[in-house]
């Protein structure tokens, strides 16, 4: 038992089972899907007031999605603090700019790559994220086991696209 | 504002789901990127393992109506073009907004300050492009939300179905050594 506490992995079925399980308690507590994408958008009505004022906050999608604290916002915080009691109990926690990768690429392997492949990729994904009305998880895994038609296609999409580009790039 | 207890439980669910992305691996770069290279198949285990056990489980719960479905909806436009484009942003930044979380929990400084900072950046230009163009973006929604709907069968009939065939690509998937 404490062996599996400090493991530094648990088999993808155990960990998929209990993703599936983790769902069904969040439906039966919560009334909600696993979804995290939406408080990014809801945070991203912070950044734009920044640089062109109040206004923002008026703007249709942010009346619709408020930049406030709630269910899913809370969600991805508790992500952050889970994965950094798993990486400490595995002794996997490290700080690192630059991701440890067999796959090489001036992507990944410089600072100013880096800074420039993850910035990019993150207006795409934050882009695409909105416009499919979802991720990996809230499509990926919620809407697929929902039988959601939407999320089948996007969860195509998503490896489609992301294994274009992978292939382009690596 | 959300009430306190609602806030927490977000906050719970989060933290078991964190510690299981990152323990399942796919709170790292290398595995999710050779997930999109077709190297590594721990994404898609995770992923379809999850389904499964969800679907049964959700389902299930549903029938007997202690739970209720919040299937998402979309239209061939805005699914299929947000997908791809989110595939991009997935290769290039190298994880998902569930992943970057846990990534930023595990001490990748590369998802903390320039990936999160994408994924604002990302969702603000959505959102502007919204302000013009919603009657666009909102056009042509399908008018079924999930398959048992479009098809109009009952959903055992292909909860059971899709789970056999997720079961055997898996299995088929270990028998290749994958």
């Amino acid at each position: 038992m404490i062996k599996f506490i400090f493991a530094d992995s648990w088999s993808p079925y155990l960990v998929g089972t209990l993703i599936g399980v983790l769902s069904w308690f969040s439906f039966i507590i919560s009334r909600k899907a696993l979804g995290t994408s939406t408080s990014f958008a809801r945070g991203s009505a912070k950044l734009g007031a920044l640089f062109l004022g109040e206004k923002v906050y008026d703007w249709k999608y942010y009346q619709k999605y408020k930049p406030e604290l709630e269910w899913q916002s809370m969600l991805v915080i508790g992500i952050v603090i889970g994965s950094f009691i798993s990486a400490v109990l595995s002794g996997e926690f490290n700080l690192a700019f630059l991701p440890q990768t067999e796959f090489e690429s001036i992507l990944n392997q410089n600072l100013i790559g880096r800074i420039f492949s993850a910035f990019t990729g993150g207006i795409f994904l934050g882009f695409g994220a909105r416009l499919a009305g979802g991720c990996t998880s809230g499509h990926g895994i919620s809407g697929t086991f929902q039988l959601s038609i939407a999320s089948w296609i996007s969860l195509v999409g998503f490896f489609v696209g992301g294994a274009i580009t992978a292939f382009l790039i690596f | 504002m959300e009430s306190k207890l609602r806030l927490i439980k977000g906050l719970g669910t989060g933290i078991f789901f964190g510690f299981l992305l990152q323990r399942g691996g796919v709170t790292d770069y290398n595995v999710l990127v050779g997930q999109l290279l077709l190297e590594d198949f721990t994404v898609a285990r995770i992923i379809l393992t999850a389904i499964v056990v969800g679907m049964l489980g959700v389902y299930f719960l549903s029938d007997r109506g202690l739970v209720v479905l919040k299937p998402k909806s979309g239209s061939l436009r805005r699914t299929i073009s947000g997908s791809l484009i989110f595939g991009a942003g997935f290769a290039l930044l190298g994880y998902c907004p569930g992943t970057i979380a846990g990534a930023i929990g595990q001490g990748s400084i590369d998802a903390l300050i320039p990936g999160l900072l994408g994924i604002f950046t990302g969702s603000f230009i959505f959102a502007a492009f919204y302000e013009k163009y919603s009657d666009f973006i909102e056009k042509n929604k399908f008018k079924f939300n999930t398959f048992p709907e479009l098809f109009k069968i009952n959903h055992w009939k292909i909860i059971i179905p899709l789970t056999t065939v997720i079961i055997i690509f898996l299995f088929w998937l270990e028998s290749i050594g994958f």
